[in-house]
């Protein structure tokens, strides 16, 4: 890319060894230059390259599905992402759990005096790549520096658009007595593997985080049962917390078969050292479906036929309960209600 | 999981069930209090309840050690933390344990006060060391599973001259406790409830071993199956516990004898000993005051006691004056007898001791068990 005007004469930013300083964030050439060099560079496309303050676009037709999130993980590197990486995928999948078709997405920074550029090099770069993977345009974009001390590292903020085909018709309030509840795989993955990084607390283990996007697995989905009821990704609160929303939202009560819920042996063992339920771990990457039981069958075999599937299962089921209790039948063959989580398991995490 | 999924077979927890089933006797009820939260938990947590026959009454013990520190003690962790120079170390359970005017150590946090969450003390000794300018206090509770590590760090401290640092020490005693339950020193009135034995504790018996609870089999004629915390263990001592109720026999078994032995862990119980010595009352939270039931810093420690370096004073503690927990601890009622269970006591707004933590007899009742009651009173409409 050859350099402006505005630029030339200044010193190439450092990728390598330099940080991020309060000019990157102050309006002048320093913050010019590492919007040039370093996100332009990696989010290229037609609709940024203008240059707007504002993204200019139009959207096919279908009802507009909206979304934000803001992400604060610690530690920014884990095994199996990174902010970056995760800031596109947590928008995407919420989009995707509405039915819709992601389109475009802004990013937000917020910087921290000192943070190591090549670091912020190698977490726009996971972005970019997410973004790619994931069929969406990072359209627009902020950022901003607040001095050493003030934030940490990288705080970044993803919104995003996209579009509801006809007919879908997807809903945290539609679950109704003898509907099926599918899971795409195994949970507890991305929040273990964010553990196992934390100073205090580092283990070894191969867990790598779930964290990806989910639209192309829901196009396969609602290509399969367009009548899918309900879809949700269990992110914070993990398994429990989303099954809990659903049964409220819905006015229903929900039964889970503990023997049928996919966790990795790796995560179970880490979950038992600690004392956490993997039921209450985030996922980064995992949805659950609902939908009506003689089409189960069809969702399930859609699942499993994608790459983001290929673990896919029935675990339970949808029942009338003015009480809204979500309850599991036991490994060892009693009844128990898996409830909201008191407080937290573990800050920080998304 | 090896050896964990063993312990929670369906098969083996069928078989165990029909096996209890035969041998109870359907004339009695049978009483057994699971002393420890660990066990009351993976009787929540599994719905073990439901392969017991309703005539076997499973009794939640004090064996939480969140749930027993009364108030006062909490008060004075929010008061250590809150000055300028601490740095107060626990660990996570305590965090959320009301204190009076629904005070909290997570609250302290969010109006300032440096609060570490800390997986073992070995973390504490570790930033003491790494802020050598700061007064870095580790507010240890536990009974006796969770003492020999602090007797172990207290005796790092003073090798090291760790002068930064010190122990605030709630530690307490298991079979001063279950006398309690059995005398009922609480305002000297006896336990209401006849109790025919004791799931005797896990993790605990591997430091303490056997031979602590002949007394109970001797002097009160109950008997003790000590068992592991998987949901099999607790349906073996539970099987156990009805054969020697049937035969008319105390005495201890032991379960668990994969991690307990009689003599338990000499070395522990050594250093237990050189480090702490027994305090002549504690004040549990449902209990009351109980002699002989806690221990405290050794005089030639002294330099390491926050009792001492910071010469605190513990006001008497106020109970709240609704909350069953005595009751419920003793098992003279159980936690849907008690009137703010679940309103307003509940695991976000604890009220009382049970409700504290996951192995509390009302959190565990709340959080995975409370459908039973909806279930029974469908049934008899």
């Amino acid at each position: 890319m050859s350099r402006k005007p505005a630029l030339q004469g200044s010193r190439p930013l450092d990728l390598k060894k330099g940080h991020v300083d309060l000019s990157h964030g102050a309006g002048g050439r320093a913050m010019a230059q590492l919007i040039e060099t370093l996100f332009f560079e990696h989010f290229s496309n037609d609709i940024l390259n203008r240059e707007h303050d504002a993204a200019l676009f139009s959207l096919p037709a279908g009802r507009v599905v909206m979304s934000t999130d803001t992400f604060v993980v610690t530690p920014l590197f884990f095994p199996g992402g990174n902010i970056g990486s995760l800031s596109v995928h947590g928008t995407v999948n919420d989009l995707a759990m509405a039915g819709g078709v992601p389109k475009y997405l802004t990013a937000g920074f917020i910087l921290e005096e000192g943070f190591p550029l090549a670091d912020l090099v190698m977490i726009v770069s996971a972005m970019a790549e997410a973004a790619r993977e994931a069929g969406v345009a990072i359209v627009s974009g902020d950022t901003k520096v607040v001095e050493r001390g003030k934030g940490d590292g990288v705080f970044i903020n993803t919104a995003g658009v996209g579009v509801v085909p006809d007919g879908v018709t997807i809903d945290g309030s539609k679950a109704c007595p003898g509907d099926v509840i599918l899971v795409n795989g195994t949970l507890g993955d991305h929040g273990v593997a964010v553990m196992s990084k934390r100073e205090n607390l580092s283990f070894t283990t191969e867990i790598l985080s779930d964290s990806q996007s989910l639209n192309g697995l829901v196009a396969d989905m609602l290509d399969a049962v367009p009548g899918i009821h309900v879809l949700r990704d269990p992110t914070r609160g993990g398994l429990a917390a989303t099954l809990n929303e659903i049964a409220q939202q819905s006015g229903v009560g929900i039964e889970l078969d503990e023997a049928a819920i996919p966790i990795s042996p790796a995560v179970k063992s880490a979950c038992e050292l600690l004392g956490l339920d993997p039921l209450y771990v985030a996922n980064e990457g995992k949805l659950i479906a609902i939908c009506p039981a003689d089409q189960a069958k069809n969702l399930l075999a859609a699942m499993q036929a994608h790459p983001k599937g290929q673990q896919a299962a029935i675990i339970g089921q949808v029942l009338e309960d003015s009480r809204c209790f979500v309850r599991m039948k036991t490994g060892l063959g009693g009844t128990r209600m898996v409830d909201w989580m008191a407080g937290e398991q573990l800050p920080r995490i998304c | 999981m090896k050896y964990i999924d063993e312990f929670r077979d369906p098969v083996l927890a069928k078989t165990l069930a029909s096996a209890i089933e035969a041998e109870a006797s359907p004339d009695r009820i049978y009483r057994f209090m699971e002393f420890c939260g660990g066990h009351t938990h993976a009787i929540a947590r599994y719905g073990v309840e439901d392969l017991l026959p309703e005539r076997i009454k499973m009794i939640h013990g004090p064996g939480c050690p969140v749930c027993v520190l009364p108030v006062s003690r909490v008060d004075t962790a929010v008061a250590l933390a809150t000055q300028n120079d601490v740095i107060l170390c626990t660990y996570a359970d305590l965090m959320r344990v009301p204190g009076s005017k629904y005070d909290s150590l997570l609250k302290a946090r969010a109006r300032g006060a440096d609060i570490r969450m800390v997986y073992s003390v070995t973390d504490a000794l570790n930033i003491a060391r790494s802020n050598p300018d700061r007064q870095v206090v580790f507010f240890a509770i536990g009974f006796e599973t969770t003492t020999p590590p602090t007797a172990v760090a207290l005796k790092i401290a003073a090798a090291e001259g760790l002068a930064n640092f010190s122990v605030h020490c709630n530690h307490v005693l298991t079979p001063a406790a279950m006398r309690a339950i059995l005398g009922g020193h609480e305002n000297g009135k006896a336990a209401e409830v006849v109790l025919d034995g004791f799931v005797g504790p896990a993790h605990v018996s591997a430091v303490i071993g056997t031979a602590p609870y002949h007394e109970f089999t001797r002097d009160y004629a109950k008997p003790v199956v000590i068992a592991g915390f998987e949901p099999l263990d607790v349906m073996q001592s539970v099987l156990q516990l009805v054969r020697q109720v049937n035969e008319g026999r105390a005495e201890v078994e032991n379960e668990y004898t994969r991690a307990v032995t009689p003599k338990g862990n000499q070395k522990a119980i050594a250093l237990m000993d050189k480090v702490f010595e027994i305090r002549d009352s504690f004040q549990w939270r449902g209990l009351g005051a109980v002699p002989d039931s806690a221990l405290q810093i050794r005089p030639h420690l002294a330099a390491f006691d926050a009792e001492k370096r910071f010469a605190l004073e513990l006001p008497v503690p106020r109970e709240n004056k609704a909350c069953a927990c005595g009751e419920i601890l003793r098992g003279e009622k159980s936690p849907t007898d008690c009137k703010i269970f679940g309103d307003p006591c509940t695991p976000e707004n604890p009220l009382g001791a049970c409700m504290v933590s996951s192995e509390g007899a009302c959190a565990a009742h709340w959080t995975y068990g409370r459908f039973r009651e909806a279930q029974k009173a469908e049934a008899l409409a």
